[in-house]
């Protein structure tokens, strides 16, 4: 009850107060646009609309990034040491310092990016004429409500080992050994395999948000088409490499740049089963652990710079291609 | 080029939506035929069959001697301009054509003659790299013809090219579509809910409703001779007269007037039915003549339509169109009886 009272004025302020603001905001701004001569105002009135955002995006963006490249040149007590940071995260080539992140991080995006694309696509045109289609589509599309956290708990239990001797609790060892009679794997501590074990996990955890995109892309086809190629003597399959594809194709680009920038931003399942041992790291694993574990905040920023590097070509390429996407209705 | 036959074809949805009811007609090869109805008849539908975008639910559809109900749409040989065009946004005009050629895994420079020369013929020189967004509808509508006619199909089938073109580009459309028919030496099969484009363009015209094939014949017979009183309301504009009359003998009495048909009819109650340039000022000796009272005068500069009353009945006269008339005036009109037709009250079929 005691929390309950206390938060009173907090609602009312949210509720009163902020919507008071908005209202305040955009009828002062334009009742101050009224004042300029005619022709300004069209000029002048989009500034005040997006006023806010860029005030934000400057506070809550900007800011923080340019921070962060300050502390990637500062040492932990803030003495400017140039590129020393940076020269620690990329010196050691090719195990040492970030490396092996880096090189973890490629796998991702390699990896991840294609199957994603290639599972999403096929689910996608398979299920198109399927006749329970919206509920397949559900329950393909259901990892996407739960929680990477949970996702990465699941897996674990799937990937997990027993001696040979012991009753095998992990479904895929289980299968190896009883199926196929080999000695049970230890899937995410090996280096061979272990990177592959949690990339597939991801993949299972998103093919699902391809799939429905890409389905939408799908359905926005015209089947006149696809029955004037099938009457134009294609058969299915070149009908989907020769129309069906390329119609979907603006939209594969803005899945997979979505899908690339998610695989150099992976943290979560990494986090959860490996926590970036074994060779499994990844750089936002490894900013985390130089940040909160090595107490290290100019190693950390370095390798976040490091990563806003590589995504910034995507995100600007991204946003092109969906442009162009618009620009074609 | 080849003959095609529907027989006892049935296109059902479920077990109680029948769309296409014991279809049976013959087309011959080189034949331009033209399916037309109201909106809604089954049209599209008897023509997708036979495209193979459509299952047959009965009955079996031939091309040449061909059995093609299990034949899968790409394996018809068959070319079809859709309603909407449906060109391959992605591809230029050039390719679009090329695609049904490249489908035949025909060689690089056969392609290229063959779709150039359609592109010629079409008048579609200009706008080859063009994409189809990037051209107004009458000139996708050509390239659609030209995707259609660089293979040299069997059969062309075309579902109401015209609909999307406005009135002048589909009058010359209609003359062109007719010019390529002489010159492809193809069977045509043409589906419009335009009876004018039925009328102008089919050497046989096929006429259906609610699913249900009414009359196969040319232009002529159809217009001459309409089997029942769906076809004789259907073809000819204004439509024909329609009047409840009695027969005995040879002797048609409405309520207006009386006629005296060429041959004698089981008597009984029906529909007289008569065009309405059987309804003129010229009035001949001996012919039944009645008066009019006019309610509308339509001048259309060749001809001049005059709608009214005669006794109880709707009566369209057409008239020469130097006659002075106003609406309310009564005018004395003769009817031409040698055109006249006589309708069952029951069945609706034409006994004259
Ligand atoms: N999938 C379907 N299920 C049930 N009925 C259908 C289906 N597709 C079409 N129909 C019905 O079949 C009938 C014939 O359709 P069709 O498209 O052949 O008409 P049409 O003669 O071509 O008409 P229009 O001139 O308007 O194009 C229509 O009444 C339509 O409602
Ligand atoms: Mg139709």
């Amino acid at each position: 009850m005691d929390l309950l009272i206390q938060d009173v004025p907090t609602l009312v302020f949210v509720v009163v107060a902020v919507p008071a603001v908005l209202a305040i905001y955009i009828v002062g701004t334009e009742y101050l646009v009224r004042l300029l001569p005619d022709k300004q105002r069209p000029r002048v009135r989009p500034w005040f609309w997006v006023g806010p955002a860029l005030l934000f995006v400057t506070a809550f963006l900007v800011l923080p990034a340019l921070g962060t490249v300050v502390t990637s040149l500062q040492d932990h007590d803030g003495n400017f040491i140039g590129l020393v940071n940076y020269q620690r995260q990329l010196g050691d080539f090719p195990t040492g310092g970030a490396w092996i992140a880096i090189r973890n991080n490629v796998y991702w995006l390699i990896l991840y990016t294609l199957f994603v694309l290639f599972f999403g696509l096929i689910l996608a045109v398979l299920f198109d004429r399927v006749r329970y289609e919206s509920i397949v589509k559900s329950f393909i599309f259901l990892p996407m409500a739960i929680s990477s956290v949970a996702l990465a708990v699941i897996w674990g239990f799937m990937y997990s080992y027993q001696p040979a001797d012991a009753p095998q609790t992990g479904t895929l060892n289980f299968i190896v050994v009883n199926v196929f009679h080999q000695a049970p794997k230890t899937w995410l501590s090996d280096p061979t395999v272990n990177n592959f074990a949690l990339i597939a996990a991801a993949i299972w955890g998103i093919t699902g948000f391809a799939m429905v995109i890409l389905s939408a892309a799908l359905k926005g086809i015209p089947g006149e088409l696809l029955e004037a190629a099938r009457v134009d003597g294609a058969g299915e399959l070149t009908i989907f490499r020769r129309v069906i594809f390329p119609l979907m194709m603006p939209t594969v680009v803005v899945v997979g740049t979505t899908l690339v920038i998610f695989a150099l931003k992976a943290f979560d399942v990494v986090y959860v089963m490996t926590a970036g041992n074994f060779q499994t790291d990844v750089l936002a694993n490894r900013m985390y652990k130089l940040l909160y574990q090595s107490d290290n905040p100019g190693g950390a920023s370095a390798v976040a710079i490091i990563l806003l590097i590589a995504v910034v070509p995507v995100l600007i390429f991204n946003l092109r291609q969906f442009r162009a996407v618009e620009a074609r209705r | 080029m080849a003959s095609v036959t529907y027989d006892h074809v049935v296109k059902r949805y479920t077990a109680d939506v029948t769309v296409v009811k014991d279809f049976n007609v013959e087309i011959k090869d080189k034949e331009f035929m033209v399916l037309v109805g109201p909106s809604g008849c089954g049209k599209s539908t008897a023509l997708r069959m036979l495209a193979g975008l459509e299952q047959i639910s009965e009955g079996r559809i031939l091309i040449g001697d061909r059995m093609v109900n299990n034949v899968a749409a790409k394996d018809r040989d068959i070319a079809m301009v859709f309603q909407s065009y449906a060109l391959y946004p992605h591809m230029s005009v050039y390719d679009n054509m090329a695609f049904p050629l490249q489908m035949q895994h025909m060689k690089k420079s056969e392609i290229d003659t063959r779709v150039r020369n359609a592109s010629r013929i079409l008048g579609l020189d200009n706008f080859l790299k063009r994409k189809p967004r990037a051209l107004s509808g009458g000139q996708r509508q050509r390239v659609a013809l030209g995707r259609a006619i660089v293979r040299s199909p069997k059969v062309f089938l075309l579902d109401e090219p015209l609909s999307n073109l406005d009135a002048k580009l589909r009058g010359q459309t209609r003359v062109e579509l007719q010019k390529l028919h002489r010159d492809l030496q193809t069977t045509f099969i043409y589906v419009t809910h335009d009876q004018v484009e039925a009328m102008t363009m089919g050497d046989r015209i096929a006429i259906m409703n609610a699913g249900i094939l009414q009359q196969v014949g040319t232009p002529g017979e159809i217009y001459d001779h309409p089997a029942n009183l769906f076809v004789a309301g259907f073809i000819g504009t204004p439509t024909m007269n329609f009047v409840p009359a009695s027969v005995s003998d040879s002797t048609a009495k409405a309520s207006g007037f009386e006629v005296e048909l060429p041959k004698s009819l089981p008597s009984g109650k029906g529909t007289l039915g008569f065009r309405p340039e059987a309804v003129t000022d010229r009035v001949a000796e001996g012919s039944p003549q009645f008066e009019m009272k006019v309610d509308v005068v339509e001048r259309l500069g060749s001809d001049q339509f005059l709608y009214g009353q005669v006794g109880g009945d709707q009566v369209t006269a057409r008239v020469d169109p130097r006659m002075a008339v106003a609406p309310g005036d009564r005018v004395k009109l003769g009817l031409d009886t040698r055109s006249m037709h006589f309708f069952d009250a029951e069945s609706e079929q034409a006994l004259l």
